[in-house]
């Protein structure tokens, strides 16, 4: 057998090992209608369904009394399974160590949402929580039954059910239903995805209780992945298995009218796979499938160059028309009445551009089709709805799909996974074979659905006694969910398009989350149509915090020019208008770690070339608190930024892992640093021109900043809210703010690249 | 097609091969080694970086048929969990990576580097890693790690 074969073969025993086979099936199921011992009642020996409402789908005690979490959000490296892991094993009383957390198989869990939101703890967690608390308390009611004993009466330690006045009288959850499935129903409230919640009778515990959750564990997968033992979705392999590559047209939005299949006929194994406008080849090994794809001759559609001539983008959105607008929360007061008749307005427009996911590496998928059933292995975020969109797309019930994720090159959003997969299983059913399709660079980077580009504008309106009397805030731009947050139908996926069916762009964006109170308030934000109805490189989706960083940095902007006119410290200004008492300690605790100095911006005592300023941002995001101060150094001559230093203060209610905690913080804020300095999706009216790293830079180890202090604020008592991209969103507003107090130039566009920064300051 | 001879990780593999596919594909597909990984093609990004007599190279950009008689070490050949490389060891201690699917670039330049320079400055670390990519944003840790096995490696 060879290596690859084995890898396969490793693959499918996981996943058997995970699901199915843990558990040896005894006899026939129980009625729920039988007069039965608890012991019966609460345990079986098959599997009942893989449904929201069955403990069983979140839960299992293994024979060794090891425990089974089978969760159906991903970890997309921040070490979320850890946290899952931490509070599972707090609630069931077990070590730490016994718990596996067994994430992204469609066979292996319910649709928890995937990774979404930042709600991998908030929500996902508060599941995985309540379904193990529900599993402790039937536990504990086996074990009364078992021991002769009223439940009150006993406590857990360790996975061991003892009297609490005789621990000598015991039992192992092991014994209690080692090896057998929980048969308990749960109370679901019919959701799946994100919102899915499906608690029992059991309360969790008093989080003064709590002695795992809270606790620094590291991550058992680094490990693994250093001595290169674990395997990404991009090393899947099966037996029979060929190689995919698709080709994109040059000019977006043409379609294969004439096909050269000659010109590819001296490779082994090669051939075309068109459909309309999906064109993909195939062949027997990798390289030749990469040689097909560049040798195939193609004759393209006469399609006119569907976007703005390179330079126009924001006088496109400017000029565009509103096709959504909506006011969010309720407009505070009168806010046209109020800016008719003030002694002063301060007004500023910021501009955003298209941002790429550009992951580590291109995305990559492996179908097969077997019996009519396909398998589909995605790095994926969100592989239930990959099961979905598959069905969908090969036109076939959903329970003949399953879809196993498997670590990705990196996910961020509603990246090019969720094509990948899709055309992975259009390519395996028309060849007959497993096939495993990798993007190249160009397309990942060129043709991933991009982050929107926007403009916002803000106005301020002052009183004669310099009092900020109304505030309104408006973006404009693409909706965040041009194609939707997952692939889980063919209008979101680019094979769907390509094979007929219609985008169907909904509307989506956002406004600030924060705390400011003034007498008149309105946020609103309104959505333009898309540059082209279909399979389009600049389709905008879902980017990390999607549209969080542009609102904050163009509010958090806004928020520091109004405390510059009035000439008041920034963090003096925001104090005096936030009302959340939670948002008041975030930028109290980043400001007095910085060592903030209470002054006016700009700070006008700088000559020279070599210039430093500092700068406050703060955002919420849906629950959480973040305020992070920049400190930066600008080097007039060049224009280069040094964001050198960070302090960040994070709020997000109780904290699962501190150490989990940090690292994800420093990501986002590093991330945060690309986006705001180098990232900016370019495009010429044909196509995408931003196709690699060379023309979409990100942050180079040599820009790192020189220290990211962080501030952790734990509120054991609130439950937890999310940390997976909170921190992101105030970053770019920050290094904005910090740039203006050491040169008073405002740049209201982003990125700030050197010649950006350069020409703002000349 | 041709008959090429790869020395990797200590082994001799024979494999039968278009002499322009880059190693990477070689590595990867013919003597299953999953690591490095294809991030760009383009020698812009350090995924598929191996060790030929010592350097570190780009594995996507490198014909097979150039590699001669250099000897290949990849991540798997680096080190073992039982005698890592400062670096591998460094980079759980310190809990490096997000993703994981650039630390095979990170690790093996690193690894290039430290045995050659001892007691590098900050700065050299950064110039002699500048251009590797890493899009989750463990820069921090990266500096960190490198750090750490600097030290070990005295």
């Amino acid at each position: 057998m060879s290596k690859m074969e084995n890898i396969a073969q490793f693959s499918r025993r996981s996943i058997l090992k995970a699901g199915g086979a843990l558990v040896v099936s005894v006899g026939m199921p129980i009625g729920l209608d039988a007069v039965l011992a608890i012991q019966d009642a609460f345990a079986q020996g098959t599997k009942p369904p893989l449904t929201p409402d069955q403990l069983s789908s979140y839960i299992a005690i293994n024979a060794d009394g090891s425990v089974s979490a089978f969760f159906g959000k991903m970890d997309m490296g921040q070490g979320l399974f850890v946290a899952i892991g931490q509070m599972v094993a707090e609630e069931l009383d077990v070590p730490f160590t016994s718990v596996k957390v067994i994430m992204g198989d469609t066979a292996t869990s319910v649709n928890q949402g995937g990774a979404s939101g930042s709600t991998g703890i908030q929500l996902g967690g508060k599941q995985m929580r309540m379904a193990a608390a529900e599993a402790r308390r039937v536990l504990v009611e086996m074990a009364a039954e078992k021991l002769g004993m009223p439940a009150d009466g006993l406590t857990v330690r360790d996975g061991l059910v003892h009297a609490k006045a005789d621990a000598a009288k015991k039992v192992s959850y092991a014994e209690l239903i080692g090896g057998r499935y929980f048969n308990v129903q749960l109370d679901w409230n019919k959701e799946i995805g994100n919102t899915l919640y499906a608690p029992g009778k059991a309360k969790p515990k008093d989080p003064r209780e709590h002695s795992i959750v809270g606790k620094a564990i590291v991550r058992a997968d680094i490990a693994p992945k250093v001595y290169a033992q674990e395997d990404f979705c991009t090393d899947v392999k099966l037996p029979g298995m060929v190689h995919g590559r698709m080709i994109r047209p040059s000019v977006a939005g043409a379609v294969p009218v004439k096909v050269d299949e000659s010109s590819i006929a001296g490779i082994p194994g090669a051939k075309v796979v068109w459909e309309k406008g999906f064109l993909g080849v195939v062949a027997d090994n990798e390289w030749d499938a990469i040689k097909a794809a560049q040798a195939l001759k193609v004759e393209w559609s006469d399609a006119k160059p569907p976007f703005p001539n390179a330079g126009a983008l924001y006088e496109h959105i400017r000029n565009a028309p509103v096709r959504k607008r909506q006011v969010e929360g309720k407009e505070t007061g009168n806010v046209d009445d109020a800016f008719k008749s003030v002694a002063r307005v301060i007004e500023a427009e910021y501009e955003w551009p298209f941002q790429s996911h550009a992951c580590m590496g291109p995305a990559c998928a492996v179908a097969e089709i077997k019996d009519g059933n396909v398998t589909c292995w995605t790095g994926s975020q969100k592989p239930h709805f990959v099961r979905d969109g598959i069905a969908l797309t090969l036109d076939i019930p959903k329970e003949k799909a399953r879809s196993i994720w498997v670590v990705g090159p990196g996910s961020y959003g509603r990246s090019d996974a969720d094509d990948a997969a899709m055309d992975a299983a259009v390519l395996a059913r028309a060849v007959g074979k497993p096939v495993r399709v990798q993007y190249t660079r160009e397309q990942a980077t060129g043709w991933d659905p991009k982050g929107p580009a926007s403009i916002h504008r803000a106005r301020a309106a002052i009183d004669a006694s310099g009092n900020v009397v109304a505030y309104e805030f408006t973006s404009k731009g693409f909706s965040r969910i041009d194609v939707n947050t997952n692939g889980g139908a063919p209008k979101d996926t680019l094979a769907g398009h390509l094979r007929g069916v219609d985008l169907k762009s909904a509307d989506g964006f956002g406004v600030p989350a924060e705390s400011y109170e003034f007498a008149n308030k309105r946020l609103a934000w309104e959505t333009i149509p898309p540059l082209l109805d279909r399979g389009s490189p600049l389709r905008s989706a879902h980017l990390r915090d999607p549209v969080g960083p542009q609102v904050h940095f163009a509010s958090e902007s806004f928020i520091d020019e109004v405390a510059a006119a009035l000439n008041l410290d920034p963090v003096e200004f925001r104090l005096r208008h936030l009302k959340d008492a939670r948002d008041i300690a975030v930028v109290k605790a980043a400001t007095e770690k910085a060592g903030w100095q209470s002054r006016p911006s700009p700070r006008r005592d700088q000559t020279g070339t070599r210039v430093s300023g500092r700068g406050i941002a703060y955002a919420q995001r849906n629950g959480t608190r973040v305020a992070v101060v920049a400190e930066v150094e600008i080097d007039r001559s060049t224009g280069k930024i040094w964001a050198r230093k960070f302090t960040v203060a994070h709020d997000c209610g109780q904290i699962i892992n501190p150490d989990g905690l940090k690292h994800t913080i420093e990501g986002n804020i590093i991330q945060g640093v690309s986006r705001t300095l180098w990232e900016e999706v370019k495009f010429d009216a044909r196509n995408v021109t931003s196709i690699d790293w060379m023309t979409y830079p990100i942050l180079d180890i040599t820009e790192t900043p020189e220290s990211i202090d962080i501030v952790l604020i734990n509120h054991p008592e609130i439950a937890p809210s999310g940390a997976g991209e909170p921190s992101i969103r105030p970053v770019a507003a920050a290094i904005a703010n910090a740039i203006f107090d050491a040169t008073g130039v405002r740049i209201r566009r982003v990125p700030f690249s050197p010649d950006r920064v350069r020409q703002s300051l000349s | 097609m041709a008959q090429i001879t790869l020395h990797v990780n200590g082994n001799t593999h024979a494999i039968d091969a278009d002499p322009d596919m880059p190693l990477l594909y070689a590595l990867r597909n013919n003597i299953g080694l999953n690591n490095p990984h294809f991030g760009c093609g383009l020698a812009q990004c350090g995924a598929c970086t191996v060790h030929i007599d010592g350097e570190p190279v780009r594995s996507c950009i490198t014909p097979v048929s150039a590699v001669g008689n250099g000897k290949v070490v990849t991540l798997a050949g680096l080190g073992t969990p039982e005698k890592p490389h400062p670096i591998q060891q460094a980079y759980v201690e310190e809990q490096v990576p997000q993703c994981g699917y650039c630390i095979n670039g990170w690790i093996m330049t690193t690894a290039a580097f430290l045995n050659q320079k001892k007691r590098p400055t900050e700065a050299e670390i950064k110039d002699a890693l500048s251009g590797l990519k890493c899009r989750c944003g463990t820069h921090m840790g990266i500096l960190r790690a490198v750090k750490r096995a600097a030290e070990m490696m005295g």
